[in-house]
């Protein structure tokens, strides 16, 4: 079984995944029914198979119950009471195996499509993947591209078909990178590395955001996904200006603050990632006293004074 | 003098918290006044609040439960309303307040809602069901209580002075570490569950010995009801877990009282422990809520189908199965950590596994209803509403230990529907179910059942209209924990949802209605017998409020179905059976130890959040020296006559006589 890659040529999944995207509202919307890669193909294509599976028992039982509930109410005179049938071995056995057999099942799904689509496992392709690296700062993304050796702050550009290599951290507090329509999600931790790999199949401007709580700016800690074509990407990539990322620069950053429009830097420090993954850049300082982060008109954390 | 606390903690410029302060205070002020005026504060003191009698205990904790399921209903009106409004806009809450106000919803829903609830149906219910005269240890038991009651107060003091965590229910270090929080929010947090969950431990403590130890003569294991058995299983997933929340919950003290580096971003720390241990409670935290809620379930099927519970044995191996393997899944709460795939599917499998013994649970209700004589009684209509719901709710819960689904799902607004979804079916569906059916048994008499009826479809057909629009906006990518959004598809199904709170609104109205209605129509409610549902457990053998004792004579117990045999018997007969022989019953002191102790603790628990640090030390003395009191006690216990006993008993069995000459039942 492969998930990833040519996923969605047999029929039954095809058509499960069509018959979702005929739901109003789910093409335009950032729907996690309407993928936009392989990952997040393979990803709803799990959920879908999984939910049919437990549907396949969840339905008949609810009618059963209503049913059942129905047949012996009180006033049926013609439902036969029966106080003393309190045990069946073989009901017994069938309880316990239909849950059993439907779990053994689903078990082999959730171990297949684990492995399958590990975040961290490398996409098949001919191509060699993109590398990015990602920051969460209170409360925007720092995207570094160090092979193109420029960097951007809340948008992310990739080209379309080529996988990409993720490799994220938080300068702060715990994040999650998320992009709805290109896949998987994973956590961004100070002092960890985590890994992600992502493909993009079509071009189009997708929501990116943290999944994680990271303080009183976190609505604002979304970013654009955009997705173009290599030749688009490369264009983009030649006009990315703007001072150079250095320490300086991640200074500003680990202030808290959002940043209302995107903005990209040209010249990197190819070691800032990893300086920062390695707690040699001090994480970001937090709250300051009236500063309590944005829109929120200078508000003093209460006690917070010693 | 007053460590951090000054004027600067009252928050004057934010009139929502401060009028909701003022508005409380008030209330409590005006409640006091009332009862000194009407004087019964002495009556108070000496039947509720010293009571060591675990049925007043019992009905104190439920009390507490749903005033504090009324406060986290406001939190959740509020938070229901932002999301409404704040679309391209800031909305009324601004993000200081709104998170303080989601992360206080679900701390005091499950730690102070749900929790005294189930306790409380636990304090009340067990020693009945078990046919024994108390718990093993009653003052520990009024100790337990007001030890909760002061973590609760804690939270809603935070209200008024200073201000509550920011940081969500669990406070993910390093955001809740003095960096990132360096408010008093976290300390309020992490003091009030530590001194509730101290609370909450001896209450585990305590219920597995009087479990284990403490039944009528002849009730062996399996013969226990199966709240028994649900509420022994919960209590030794109390047992096992909380030590592990104090534990996680005292290193995020250290790190922020004395510079400790347990989960810092520096000096080595790691905040991925906290959430390993957090979870390793979290997890079975859950199951110690909805356990003793399948218990509520099972007794009130069985009772409203006229048929002993379907498969008994086998929902006792249900019920260990789903306490043991719940200690084995709580990774499924970060698969997006980047775990692995081996690691990350054996928990996804393993979570699955539960529903294994979940649905095992449901087809032997199903069972326990197939020939049966169903009376849809307001609480049969709440377990009725259950099993429908919470199969959905658990095949979503699935869906999300799946962990390719779950890296889409994580943290967004499918997960908060999914576990709203079980937790309302199942803990609050159950608690209503409960409080319905023990109602006659704690007060003499039933509640009016078209109000209940009422409260069930408003609740039932609100909880649909609320939840179902988050699963699909999180299918659209909606994160949890959005004070404002730009995603215009979001909206129309966050408009639902506020509208679903609407009806939820109106269905907690019929309850509150339902009970003053039924206060007040109490004498045409009035249950004489003792026995109002024909129920089939030892609670239904004695009256209806049951003496201080419970039972005049401890019953012998011969089968799982004690007290409907007996009761067959004495129909058949047509009369009761023989007179026993009365002895004189020693019962427990009452004793203020619980409330002064508490008093203290309350102190303590204010002090250190404030950093006020002699008032620490007077109430640490304070409290120590009450143990001393206590301990250094001349009579713990008091002798209640056989003629007293004798005279209480007669009057029942008369009662009862009466029913079996041929008057109507109930």
């Amino acid at each position: 079984m492969t998930y990833i890659g040519k996923s969605g040529s047999r029929a039954a999944r095809f058509s499960l995944l069509s018959l979702a995207s005929l739901l109003p509202s789910l093409a335009r919307a950032d729907s996690i029914f309407a993928p936009a890669g392989p990952v997040a193909r393979g990803d709803t294509l799990i959920l879908l198979d999984s939910l049919v599976i437990m549907l396949a028992i969840v339905i008949p039982t609810m009618i059963v119950t209503l049913a059942f509930a129905w047949w012996y109410r009180a006033s049926n005179t013609r439902a036969v009471y029966r106080p003393e049938f309190t045990y069946s071995g073989k009901i017994e056995l069938v309880v316990w195996s239909i849950p059993a057999l439907t779990i053994f099942f689903l078990g082999g799904v959730i171990w297949i499509g684990s492995q399958k689509l590990d975040p961290f496992a490398p996409l098949p392709s001919t191509e060699k993947p993109l590398e990015i690296e990602a920051v969460s700062f209170d409360w925007k993304w720092l995207f570094i591209y160090p092979e193109q050796n420029i960097a951007s702050v809340n948008q992310l550009v990739i080209p379309v078909g080529r996988p990409l290599h993720f490799r994220i951290t938080s300068a702060s507090v715990f994040n999650v990178f998320f992009v709805p329509r290109l896949g998987s999600m994973i956590y961004a931790m100070n002092g960890m590395v985590t890994q992600l790999n992502l493909q993009a199949d079509q071009p189009g401007k997708y929501l990116g955001l943290s999944a994680h709580f990271s303080g009183d700016g976190f609505p604002d800690m979304k970013f654009d996904s955009i997705a173009v074509p290599p030749a688009q990407f490369a264009d983009w990539v030649a006009g990315a200006n703007g001072a150079p990322l250095d320490r300086a620069a991640v200074d500003g950053l680990l202030k808290q603050s959002v940043a209302t429009k995107p903005y990209t830097y040209r010249g990197i420090d190819p070691a800032l990632f990893g300086a920062i993954a390695a707690q040699k850049v001090p994480p970001g300082e937090g709250p300051q006293e009236g500063r309590g982060g944005p829109g929120t008109q200078n508000v003093v954390p209460r006690g917070g004074k010693p | 003098m007053f460590g951090k606390l000054g004027w600067d903690a009252i928050p004057f410029d934010q009139p929502v918290p401060l009028i909701a302060g003022a508005v409380v205070v008030l209330a409590v002020l005006g409640i006091l006044a009332w009862i000194v005026v009407k004087g019964w504060a002495r009556y108070l003191w000496k039947e509720w609040i010293t009571s060591v009698d675990h049925k007043h205990i019992g009905i104190m904790y439920i009390l507490l439960g749903l005033l504090m399921l009324l406060r986290g209903f406001i939190d959740a009106i509020m938070m229901r309303a932002q999301q409404a409004v704040a679309f391209h806009a800031p909305g009324y809450l601004p993000p200081e307040h709104y998170d303080q106000v989601f992360s206080a919803h679900g701390t005091i829903m499950i730690l102070f809602g749900a929790m005294p609830l189930i306790i409380g149906l636990m304090n009340f219910v067990v020693p009945l069901q078990l046919g024994v005269r108390d718990v093993a240890f009653p003052t520990l038991n009024s100790v337990s209580f007001w030890l909760t009651a002061t973590g609760a107060l804690l939270v809603n003091l935070s209200l008024v002075i200073g201000e509550f965590a920011r940081t969500g229910w669990l406070p993910y270090p390093p955001l809740s570490e003095l960096r990132y929080s360096p408010g008093v929010g976290v300390d309020y947090y992490l003091w009030s569950l530590q001194i509730s969950g101290i609370g909450t431990l001896l209450t585990g403590i305590n219920f597995v010995t009087t479990i284990l130890k403490l039944r009528a003569p002849g009730m062996t294991y399996l013969r226990m009801p199966m709240f028994c058995w649900t509420s022994l299983a919960s209590c030794l997933l109390i047992v096992a877990a909380f030590p592990v929340l104090t534990a996680s919950l005292a290193m995020l003290t250290l790190d922020r009282y004395l510079d400790f580096h347990f989960f810092t971003n520096e000096a080595g720390g790691n905040a991925m422990m906290f959430v390993n241990l957090i979870w390793a409670w979290g997890h079975p935290e859950v199951y110690i809520l909805v356990l003793p809620a399948f218990g509520i379930f099972s007794e009130v099927i069985s009772t409203f189908s006229s048929k002993p519970l379907f498969g008994y044995r086998s929902m006792v191996a249900a019920t260990l199965f789903i306490c043991i393997v719940s200690f084995c899944v709580w990774l499924h709460h970060f698969f997006t950590m980047g775990a692995g795939g081996d690691v990350n599917a054996v928990f996804g499998i393993a979570s699955s596994i539960i529903a294994v013994g979940t649905g095992v649970k449901i087809y032997n209700w199903l069972f326990t209803m197939y020939g049966g004589r169903i009376r849809f009684t307001t609480p049969m209509l709440w377990s009725l509403g259950f099993m429908t719901t919470f199969i959905t709710g658990g095949l979503t819960g699935v869906l999300l230990a799946v962990p390719p689904a779950d890296f889409l799902l994580h943290n967004s607004m499918f997960l908060v529907a999914h576990f709203h979804h079980v937790i309302v079916a199942g803990v609050v569906f159950a608690v209503m179910a409960a409080i319905t059916y023990w109602w006659p048994k704690a007060f003499g008499f039933r509640l009016h059942e078209g109000w209940g009826e009422a409260a069930f479809w408003f609740a039932f057909v609100g909880f649909y209209v609320t939840f179902m629009p988050l699963y699909w906006v999180g299918i659209l990518g909606m994160t949890r924990r959005l004070q404002h959004y730009d995603v215009a598809e979001w909206r129309p199904w966050l408009l639902i949802s506020a509208a679903g709170v609407a009806i939820l609104i109106v269905g907690v109205a019929c309850q509150v209605i339902q009970l003053v209605v039924s206060y007040l129509r109490r004498n045409e409610l009035r249950d004489t017998t003792g026995d109002p549902w024909d129920g089939r457990t030892l609670e239904w053998a004695t009256s209806s409020p049951p003496p201080v004792y419970n039972f005049a004579v401890l019953p012998q117990v011969k089968d799982a179905e004690v007290y409907w045999e007996v009761k067959q018997r004495a129909f058949e007969r047509e009369r009761m059976p023989e007179e026993p022989d009365y002895e004189p019953i020693e019962m427990p002191r009452n004793s203020p130890t619980g409330v002064v102790c508490a008093f203290f603790a309350t102190i303590v628990g204010f002090a250190l959040i404030w950093h006020i640090w002699w008032m620490m030390i007077v109430g640490l003395v304070g409290a120590y020296a009450t143990f001393v009191v206590f301990a250094w006690r001349d009579v713990p216990e008091y002798v209640i006559p056989a003629e007293e006993v004798a005279r209480l008993d007669r009057e029942n069995r008369a009662i009862r006589q009466r029913v079996l000459s041929g008057e109507a039942w109930a």
